[in-house]
C-alpha cells in the first residue's frame, strides 16, 4: 500500500460521509429537544431534488442551496406544525413525511432524470460539516440556550414552568433538523453525485437517525459513527471494485447489516440509553395538562 | 364575543363519534388538496379528479383491479395493526413481504415442473414461514438487546431487497430467460387460482378475508387481543396484570411478518407468476397508512385499503392520460396520512370557543 492510495481512499471517505454528518446532527438537535422525526429520508430527497432542480433552471450555486434549505424548512415546519400544535403521533407523522417526501421528490425531479449538471467541489461541505458538529456541540454545552434546549429534552413540564416557551424552541430546533437534511439532501445531488435519480439518498436518512442512537444523543460521537458507516461503504465499494468471486450484492447490504449491529452493541446497554436518550422524546406537550 | 380562533380543551373520553369521522375528513381534505394541486399544474380539477378516482374503476376489469391492489395492502394492514396496537413500530413490512415472497417462491422454483394439489398451500405455508422469520429478527433485538425495532426492521427492508436481487440474478436465473433478471415461471398449480375468468383478480382475496375475519375474532373475543390493547394503552397496567411484553412482541412480530410474507407469495404466485426484481410497488410502506386510516379496525382497513389501491390505479391513469407522474399517486398517501394524524386531535380533544368579553 502506497500513500497516494490511502490518502486517495481517505478522500472517498470523507467525501461519502458529509452527508450522513450533516443528516446526523439536523436530526441530534431535533431530537435533544424531545422531538424524533422520521422524516429525515424524506426531507433529504426534496433538499436533492429541489437544488438540482434550481441550479438547472438558474445556474446558481447560491441559489440552488438556499432553495433546497428553504425546502428543508417548509417540510419539517409541516412536520413541527402536526406534532407540535396539533400533538400528532411522532412516529407516524415521521412515516407520513417520509412517503410525502419520496413521492414529491420523484415527481419534480422526473422531467430532471439524466440531465447533465457541473458538480461543485465538496470541499468546503466536507470542512464546514467538521465545523457545524463543534458548533452544536459549543451550543450545547457552553452556552445557556443550548442548556434550555437540552432541558425542553429533557423535562418539557419543568422547562415550561420555568418559563421557557417549550413550542418555540422545538418549533426551531425541528426546523434546523429539516434544514440540515436538506443541504445533506442537496450535497448529494450537487457534489455527490452530480444528478438526479428517484430515491437517490438510498437509506441514508434512516442512517442517520440510526447514527443518533449510535452517538448517544452526544455531537461529537456522530462524527466518529458517520466515519464507521461511510468508511464500511467505501471499504465495499472498492472490495467489489476488486472484482471478487463473492455476489456484489452482498457488500452491497453490508452498510445496512453494520447498522443493526453497531445499533444491537449500543442499545444492548439499558442503562445507557436510558440515561442517555432525551427523557421527552416523542411524548407531546400540551399547556392544558 | 366570542375568540375568532379556536383554542383545544381535553376530552375526558375520547370521542367515537369523531373516530368514524376522522378518516373520512382526511379522505375529504385531500381530495381538495389534490384539486388545488392538479389546478397549479394546470389541469381541470373535474377532469383530473375523474382521470384519478372515477375512470379507474368505471369498468369490471378496473374494479378487478382496485380489488388485485387493495388485497395485499388490506392483508399486511391487518397484520401491522397486531404490532401498532401494541405500539411496536414495525416499519419492516416491505421486508417481511420480500422474504415471504422468496421462501414460497423459492419452493414454486423448486417445483417448477410439478403439477400438484399440495403445491400452492406448501407455498403459502413457506411464505408465512418466511415473512414471520423475517419479522422476528426485530422482535429478538428488541427484547433481549432493547434495539429500537423501527431502525432495525427497516435497514432489514434493504437486506431483503439484496437477497431478492442476488437469487433472481444469481442461482434462481431462469435458464431459459435471456439473461433478463428473472426467475423460471411457476408451474400451473403453483399459480393463485383466478377468481373470475378474464380478470386477475385471485384467490389471495378469499385468504385476506378469512384472515381478516381471524383478526378480527382475535382482537375482540380474546384475552390476546386484550392484551394486546392493554399494554398500547398503559404498558404499565399491562405489567401491573402480569402480561408478558415479551410474548406479546414476539407474537405481534411474527403475526405480522407471516401475513406480510403471505401478501408477498400471493402477489409472486398470483398476478405475476414468477419472481423478479421489483415485486412490490412499496406495498410493505403503503399498508403503513391503510392501518391508521383504517384505525387498525378490520372493516376501517377493508375500506382503507380500497381508498389507498384507488391511488394506485389514479396514478398509473393519470400518468397515462395527463401526462403526470405517477408518483402523484405517493403524494395523495403522504396527505391523507397527514390530515388523518392531524385531524386525530379532535378525537382526544374538542374545540373551544373562549369568550373574550
Amino acid at each position: 500500500m502506497n500513500l497516494d492510495l490511502i490518502l486517495g481512499i481517505l478522500q472517498i471517505v470523507l467525501i461519502a460521509t458529509t452527508p450522513l454528518v450533516f443528516a446526523g446532527i439536523g436530526e441530534l438537535v431535533t431530537e435533544k429537544s424531545g422531538v424524533l422525526n422520521l422524516g429525515v429520508e424524506g426531507m433529504m430527497l426534496v433538499g436533492a431534488v429541489s437544488a438540482f432542480i434550481i441550479l438547472v433552471i438558474t445556474g446558481s450555486y447560491f441559489l440552488a442551496f438556499f432553495v433546497s434549505i428553504l425546502s428543508g424548512i417548509i417540510m419539517s415546519g409541516l412536520f413541527a406544525f402536526l406534532v407540535l400544535f396539533l400533538m400528532s403521533n411522532q412516529i407516524a407523522t415521521g412515516l407520513a413525511l417520509t412517503i410525502f417526501g419520496i413521492g414529491l421528490s420523484s415527481m419534480l425531479g422526473k422531467q430532471y432524470i439524466g440531465t447533465p449538471i457541473d458538480g461543485l467541489s465538496p470541499w468546503f461541505f466536507v470542512i464546514f460539516s467538521f465545523l457545524i458538529v463543534f458548533l452544536v456541540s459549543y451550543f450545547f454545552y457552553k452556552t445557556k440556550a443550548g442548556l434550555i434546549l437540552r432541558a425542553v429534552g429533557e423535562s418539557h413540564n419543568s422547562a415550561h414552568a420555568l418559563g421557557y416557551s417549550v413550542i418555540k424552541i422545538r418549533f426551531l430546533s425541528i426546523l434546523f433538523g429539516g434544514s440540515m437534511c436538506a443541504l445533506a439532501g442537496s450535497y448529494i445531488s450537487i457534489c455527490y453525485a452530480p444528478m438526479w435519480q428517484e430515491g437517490m439518498t438510498a437509506g441514508r436518512g434512516w442512517i442517520a437517525l440510526a447514527l443518533v442512537v449510535f452517538a448517544t444523543w452526544k455531537p461529537e460521537r456522530v462524527l466518529i459513527g458517520a466515519y464507521i458507516f461511510g468508511g464500511v461503504t467505501i471499504l465495499q465499494m472498492n472490495l467489489q471494485a476488486l472484482g471478487l468471486r463473492f455476489p456484489g450484492q452482498f457488500f452491497s447490504m453490508a452498510p445496512y447489516v453494520a447498522t443493526i449491529i453497531v445499533l444491537v452493541l449500543i442499545s444492548s446497554n439499558k442503562l445507557r440509553i436510558k440515561l442517555s436518550a432525551p427523557a421527552s422524546l416523542t411524548i407531546p406537550f400540551y399547556k392544558g395538562r | 364575543m366570542n375568540s375568532l380562533f379556536p383554542s383545544i380543551a381535553s376530552r375526558s373520553q375520547s370521542s367515537g363519534l369523531m373516530n368514524f369521522f376522522v378518516p373520512i375528513i382526511s379522505i375529504v381534505l385531500t381530495l381538495i388538496t389534490g384539486s388545488i394541486i392538479f389546478i397549479l399544474l394546470g389541469f381541470d380539477p373535474v377532469y383530473a379528479l375523474y382521470t384519478f378516482f372515477i375512470s379507474p374503476i368505471s369498468s369490471t376489469y378496473g374494479i378487478s383491479e382496485l380489488f388485485v391492489k387493495a388485497t395485499p395492502l388490506a392483508l399486511i394492514a391487518i397484520g401491522l395493526s397486531y404490532c401498532f396496537k401494541n405500539n411496536i413500530y414495525n416499519i419492516g413490512a416491505e421486508g417481511q413481504l420480500t422474504m415471504g415472497a422468496i421462501f414460497g417462491g423459492g419452493i414454486g422454483i423448486l417445483f417448477h415442473d410439478t403439477n400438484a394439489f399440495w403445491l400452492l398451500p406448501l407455498m403459502i405455508f413457506a411464505g408465512a414461514i418466511g415473512g414471520a422469520l423475517w419479522g422476528l429478527i426485530p422482535a429478538i433485538l428488541k427484547t433481549k438487546f432493547n434495539t429500537n425495532e423501527i431502525l432495525t426492521s427497516l435497514m432489514l427492508v434493504y437486506v431483503a431487497l439484496f437477497i431478492l436481487d442476488y437469487l433472481v440474478v444469481g442461482p434462481w436465473k431462469d435458464p431459459f430467460g435471456y439473461s433478463f433478471p428473472k426467475s423460471r415461471p411457476f408451474s400451473e398449480s403453483g399459480r393463485m387460482p383466478l377468481l373470475f375468468d378474464g380478470l386477475r383478480v385471485h384467490f389471495g382475496l378469499i385468504i385476506t378475508l378469512f384472515l381478516i375475519f381471524v383478526s378480527w375474532f382475535i382482537f375482540s373475543k380474546t384475552i390476546f387481543g386484550f392484551q394486546l390493547k392493554v399494554s398500547g394503552y398503559s404498558p404499565k397496567a399491562a405489567r401491573y396484570a402480569g402480561f408478558n411484553q415479551t410474548t406479546l412482541v414476539f407474537f405481534a412480530f411474527a403475526i405480522c411478518g407471516a401475513f406480510a410474507g403471505i401478501a408477498g407469495l400471493a402477489e409472486v404466485s398470483g398476478p405475476i407468476g414468477l419472481l423478479y426484481r421489483d415485486i412490490s410497488p412499496n406495498y410493505g410502506f403503503t399498508a403503513i397508512i391503510v392501518a391508521f386510516l383504517g384505525r387498525l379496525h378490520p372493516i376501517g382497513i377493508i375500506f382503507a385499503s380500497l381508498v389507498i389501491a384507488l391511488t394506485y390505479l389514479g396514478a398509473e391513469d393519470a400518468q397515462l392520460f395527463l401526462q403526470i407522474p405517477s408518483a402523484v399517486g405517493f403524494i395523495f398517501q403522504g396527505l391523507v396520512l397527514f390530515y388523518l394524524l392531524g385531524a386525530e386531535l379532535l378525537i382526544n380533544y374538542k374545540l373551544t370557543y373562549k369568550k373574550l368579553l
